[in-house]
């Protein structure tokens, strides 16, 4: 394929994943393997949440059926243990985005991840006006005058914290738009950002229009406006190598669920210099070192950041499902979606009346395809599929004011993952090629 | 349950040619009180605003604009030609009816005596992530009669 750059190492040690190989890692997919409507299981919805295999799903069973107690507290053998792969599995999860230890922050998901950032740099500001803290705060404060910028694709989940960031504060929000292929206008990027910028958070792959940002560039953009980098990483962590060094993003957020975890897991990635003058943004239990009446003071990252009991099992999940990441490679899980994304999107363009959001075909994007069918909405699309078997998100995406700029209310997505074989993509082709007559249009 | 039992033909047809569809340049009837309700549905983006006017009380007449799926705009349909003529209370009655078929998740059948092209929304009721569409405008329709009385 010409899309992915495949290290030589690699290529050479491992072929590239076929169909025969998918059918096998769908043994490890125990949900995978029934009937929808009298119809084998098409699951085109891995976008929106992954299936789990069964290694994840024992993970977390055996931790509770010989691990269970609470972490960080307690002499007895269990709390030793489940301590142990707790902590075990952030260090798996930093190995596996190239981060460190203490750069690993357990969260619920992306969204509470970019939640926990926007209101660390408003206490930041709060913290810093009242003299609290280090005094690197004072430049960190996000306050009136300075700009927010994110990106007219994001998530809803990585515009609405920001948003209310710039509330808070009396901070301005930005964003930088996109053209009709819904590419980045980075020709505008650079003055949209030229003045008194904090924060730059855009996502690494657009979860609509399929799209790869080019994250180099645009932290070359941050950097320039000495605006901390945010990374959305939730349809990029799951789906591709990622390096958050490599990248020298500021932050990173994902979600378990969207890849091969539980839900109720994610991931926060930020630089330690950072992570350790942040304010928090929960405070309770499991993040402080001395507590009086009056007040608390903060342990260092990752405890500072995880107030609270944690999702240990979860955790423990994440880390295996990592670990199957791994071991079947994310260059060659890339490749393959790749694969059957450019499949999903020549297929869709060749039918009539449906429009493809995003990169035309042959052009680089993740598995995932969101379009519009002329003359029928999306949830009849996705009843439609329904009937035969085939699970696709329909909607907004969580991306309302993108459909907006595309001039649509709602599309359908099919987006695949590592368990989808050719098959998959060619039945929901041949699904689609009979809704426009079906609803008599 | 095959798909042909949801989208009865009857749905199929009010989705493309839509009775009372079009609020713009349609005054109601001069001496006519009137209420009107807009509903969204978040998760979908289905949107209806439905206008009642009320005479004598009577429903003189039901106008609406929306942008959703076949099967709500093809309620808002159903719903507009049905009810104009009723009487408030009949409406209120029916509206009623409707409700109690949709959430009875397929457990209690529609009377086409009672709810006439309505009794088609039927096998909605077993799809619990579509029983808001075929809602949405009879939501509104109630919201517009509190405010028309």
């Amino acid at each position: 394929m010409a899309f992915v750059t495949t290290p030589a190492t690699l290529e050479h040690a491992v072929p590239a994943m076929d169909n025969a190989e998918v059918l096998r890692i769908r043994n490890d997919f125990p949900v995978l393997d029934q009937l929808v409507n009298g119809r084998p299981l098409v699951y085109l919805d891995s976008g929106a949440t992954s299936q789990n295999p069964l290694s994840v799903i024992e993970a977390e069973q055996e931790f509770y059926e010989q691990r269970n107690a609470a972490v960080h507290r307690g002499a007895h053998h269990l709390a030793v243990e489940a301590t142990e792969v707790f902590e075990d599995a952030r260090q798996a999860i930093a190995d596996f985005i190239g981060a460190e230890y203490a750069e690993t922050v357990w969260t619920s998901n992306a969204t509470e991840g970019l939640n926990l950032v926007s209101y660390a740099l408003s206490n930041a500001a709060l913290w810093s006006a009242r003299g609290r803290g280090d005094a690197r705060l004072k430049e960190l404060a996000v306050g009136p005058g300075d700009q927010i910028v994110v990106t007219e694709m994001e998530h809803h989940a990585n515009l609405i914290p920001w948003q209310e960031l710039a509330f808070r504060t009396g901070a301005t929000l930005r964003y930088i738009p996109i053209d009709d292929s819904g590419a980045l206008r980075l020709d505008l990027a650079a003055e949209i950002l030229a003045s008194k910028t904090k924060v730059l958070a855009f996502t690494h792959a657009s979860n609509v229009l399929g799209t790869i940002n080019p994250v180099k560039e645009l932290v070359a953009l941050g950097r320039a406006a000495e605006a901390l980098v945010v990374l959305d990483a939730c349809q990029s962590a799951p789906h591709l190598p990622l390096d958050v060094k490599e990248l020298d993003v500021d932050f990173a957020v994902f979600s378990g669920h969207k890849m091969l975890a539980p839900t109720g897991i994610g991931v926060l990635y930020g630089k330690q210099d950072l992570l350790d003058v942040l304010p928090p943004f929960l405070t309770g239990g499991s993040m402080i070192t001395t507590v009086t009446m009056e007040r608390a003071e903060y342990l260092p990252s990752p405890q500072r950041f995880e107030a609270g009991t944690q999702r240990i099992s979860q955790a423990v999940a994440l880390a295996a499902a990592a670990s199957y990441l791994t071991e079947t490679g994310l260059a060659r899980v890339h490749q393959w979606e790749t694969e059957l994304g450019q499949r999903m999107v020549a297929g869709l363009e060749a039918l009539p009346g449906i429009r493809v959001l995003g990169p035309a075909a042959g052009q680089e994007r993740i598995g995932l395809a969101a379009f519009d069918v002329e003359g029928v909405h999306a949830h009849d699309v996705g009843q439609f599929l329904d009937s035969r078997g085939i699970a696709v998100r329909v909607g907004h995406h969580c991306a309302q004011p993108l459909h907006r700029r595309l001039g649509l209310t709602a599309t359908t997505r099919a987006s695949a993952y590592l368990y989808n074989t050719t098959d998959d993509v060619d039945a929901f082709l041949e699904a689609v090629a009979g809704v426009r007559s079906y609803f008599r249009v | 349950m095959s798909l042909d039992q949801l989208y009865q033909q009857i749905i199929l047809d009010h989705s493309k040619a839509r009775h009372g569809s079009g609020l713009a340049g349609v005054d109601a009837p001069q001496g006519a009180s009137t209420g009107q309700s807009h509903q969204l549905n978040p998760v979908c983006g289905d949107e209806v605003t439905l206008r009642v006017a009320v005479e004598d009380g009577r429903v003189a007449q039901i106008s609406w604009d929306g942008a959703g799926c076949s099967i709500s705009m093809a309620s808002a349909s159903v719903l507009s030609e049905l009810g104009e003529g009723l009487t408030v209370d009949e409406l209120h009655s029916i509206i009623g009816s409707f409700r109690e078929v949709l959430r009875s998740r397929g457990k209690v059948h529609a009377d086409p005596e009672i709810l006439g092209d309505a009794a088609a929304f039927e096998g909605v009721a077993r799809y619990a992530a579509r029983v808001k569409c075929a809602m949405i405008s009879w939501v509104a329709a109630e919201d517009a009669l509190n405010q028309a009385a």
